[in-house]
């Protein structure tokens, strides 16, 4: 069954082409947005604004270390620079300059970090982006956004660009289906509850939010009903809302296309354990690599499916019993 | 008409500039029980040249304005000469110095952007300088204000990869209003760059990645002024100044010496020798 489909939702296409159109409307908009690519502006889609807007436009290679310093250079010179490329080369190659030039230096750059998760599927592990909010976690100034479909991937890249201060940005390959409307609100930091629920709360980010919207249909045929919240924004963390959750539904599930250590769901249970303990469950990948395969075979392998969120679901439903 | 924003000095008082620009560094790394002295002290001449005799464009009560010319401490553990440079060139008062590297002082160990007005980048893990340069260039063409960049590396510096990802993108950029003044000074933390990691042929280095690059005693601070015009001139490439220069300049004990690299003078009778050589010239 294809992602969202039980929800639901329609079909749109991939989330990077989103992001393609998006930039190109703000750099229409603003003629202090440039654009950085690290030679792949053809997967990333920056290709579109390279193509509108050649003079803003900047290769600089197959060198990010150098593509992020040059883009926090530009910031200096009080421009708003987009700095492009897969989440796994900008951040394993340029993780210094990320830390010095814009995080530290707390400089006004965005970063789009592309092919986040495992979902670009047949290229395998070395172009995966499966550690990438993790690492960016460690970049205490940086802004982390994970959209969840084209309406909000659209607000989040204008919502970024007025932000004063580093944005991290991921993108990932797959088509997310829409599953909001186009007036939807989309406020850095304040998360989106996508549906609503009593029972238990189901907190995911990228495409888990749909994976979640069909769990939550599945659970609705046996009378459960789950809340699901769209976290699209990782940093700074919505702790009212996850509060909230925990303490109205009494039980947590967290499903993300991330590793699980250091990812969304650690984030989560830090909130949690603090404010309101109740029992949680974690979809997301183990401590391993993915292989390259088709994404729907990758997704059922490494249990990031509806199914593996609804099974979660059922077992912190019984916790929630048995500590009732 | 726009007033000249470039201060520029007789002899004997740029002289007198680097002399206390080094007891200013020896004071402010031995208070703070640490910082990089030597590093600081071949690098002297070269900034002095830069700041203070009509080479550098800027204006200390207006830190950011937006045409000044910019210079980029890449080898960010020369923070001590920088914040020493800055407070000499009245960006803020001399009697920060004296709080380098203490908790909650905007003097930190290595450079912060943000933390002192006058420090362009954050620098510290070597070899992003230029790159940050290259951007300020490619910002400005695109602002459309009219500003070069200066950027003061180190040779031990010279052995990152970025450096020679920067130096090909500021060559296929044209970026001649970019200018790196390479301090060389033959010493790395372990020991003798050439035995350590040797950079020779450095000149052809630099030219065949398309760099018109220059030579100069980097401690006669005329001849620096002089190379740096010179080098203004060029067109449509970026230049390098290779600045020929002695780890630890103006303390005998501390010259040539690479196991200073990250030290201070603790001892008072060193400190009070050290002092007296660099008053005595």
């Amino acid at each position: 069954m294809r992602l969202g489909e039980r929800a639901g939702l329609k079909e749109s296409k991939p989330l990077r082409d989103i992001f393609g159109d998006a930039l190109l409307e703000v750099v229409e908009n603003n003629p202090k947005v440039v654009v950085l690519d690290g030679d792949l502006g053809n997967s990333t889609k920056t290709e579109l604004t390279r193509k509108a807007f050649p003079e803003r436009s900047f290769n600089i290679g197959i060198a990010e270390s150098n593509l992020v310093c040059i883009g926090a250079g530009m910031a200096g010179a009080g421009l708003i620079p987009w700095i492009t490329s897969f989440s796994s080369f900008l951040l394993c190659n340029g993780y210094d300059q990320i830390r010095l030039s814009v995080a530290i230096s707390n400089l006004n750059a965005k970063i789009l970090g592309s092919h986040g998760g495992i979902t670009l599927g047949k290229d395998g592990p070395t172009q995966m982006g499966i550690e990438d909010l993790a690492l960016v976690g460690g970049l205490p100034t940086v802004v982390i956004l994970v959209p969840s479909d084209p309406v909000t991937m659209h607000k989040a890249v204008k919502a970024a660009t007025d932000h004063v201060g580093p944005v991290w940005l991921r993108s990932s390959r797959i088509a997310m289906p829409y599953i909001y409307p186009q007036d939807q609100e989309f406020i850095i930091g304040k998360a989106i509850t996508t549906r609503e629920g009593n029972d238990l709360t189901i907190i995911a980010n990228g495409m888990m939010v749909a994976a979640a919207l069909d769990a939550a249909v599945a659970l609705q045929e046996d009378g459960i009903q789950a809340r699901v919240i769209d976290l699209h924004t990782l940093r700074p963390i919505d702790r009212e809302a996850i509060t909230k959750a925990a303490k109205e539904t009494g039980a947590i599930v967290t499903a993300e296309e991330h590793l699980l250590h250091g990812g969304m769901g650690s984030n989560v249970a830090r909130v949690v354990a603090e404010n309101c303990p109740v029992p949680m469950r974690f979809v997301g990948l183990a401590d391993t690599y993915v292989e390259s395969g088709d994404p729907d075979d990758l997704l059922e392998k490494y249990h990031l499916t509806s199914s593996d969120i609804e099974a979660k679901a059922r077992e912190v439903l019984a916790a929630k019993g048995e500590t009732a | 008409m726009e007033k000249d924003e470039t201060t520029k000095l007789p002899q004997e008082e740029l002289t007198e500039i680097a002399k206390i620009l080094r007891l200013d560094i020896l004071k402010a790394t031995t208070r703070a029980g640490s910082g990089h002295l030597s590093s600081s002290f071949s690098s002297v001449e070269l900034l002095t040249a830069l700041f203070f005799n009509g080479i550098l464009r800027y204006r200390p009560d207006e830190p950011l304005w937006p045409k000044r010319d910019r210079f980029i401490m890449s080898k960010g553990h020369a923070a001590p000469l920088l914040y020493a440079v800055l407070a000499k060139a009245g960006y803020f008062p001399k009697e920060e110095l004296w709080r380098l590297r203490e908790a909650g002082s905007p003097v930190q160990g290595h450079p912060i952007l943000g933390k002192m007005p006058g420090v362009e980048a954050t620098t510290g893990s070597l070899g992003q300088g230029i790159s940050l340069g290259i951007g300020h260039i490619l910002g400005g063409r695109i602002t459309g204000k009219k500003y070069r960049v200066y950027v003061l590396i180190g040779d031990g510096e010279c052995q990152a990869g970025q450096i020679w990802e920067s130096a090909m993108a500021a060559s296929h950029f044209k970026t001649h209003e970019l200018m790196v003044i390479l301090d060389y000074n033959k010493f790395q933390e372990m020991g003798p760059v050439s035995r350590e990691m040797g950079l020779e042929p450095l000149i052809d280095k630099w030219q065949s990645f398309g760099w018109y690059t220059a030579e100069v005693d980097g401690h006669d601070i005329g001849a620096v002024t002089k190379k740096i015009h010179s080098l203004q001139e060029i067109k449509d490439q970026p230049t390098i100044l290779v600045a020929h220069t002695v780890k630890g300049k103006g303390v005998s004990f501390v010259e040539q010496d690479y196991t200073w690299h990250g030290r201070a003078i603790k001892d008072p009778e060193q400190y009070k020798a050290a002092e007296k050589e660099i008053l005595c010239g």
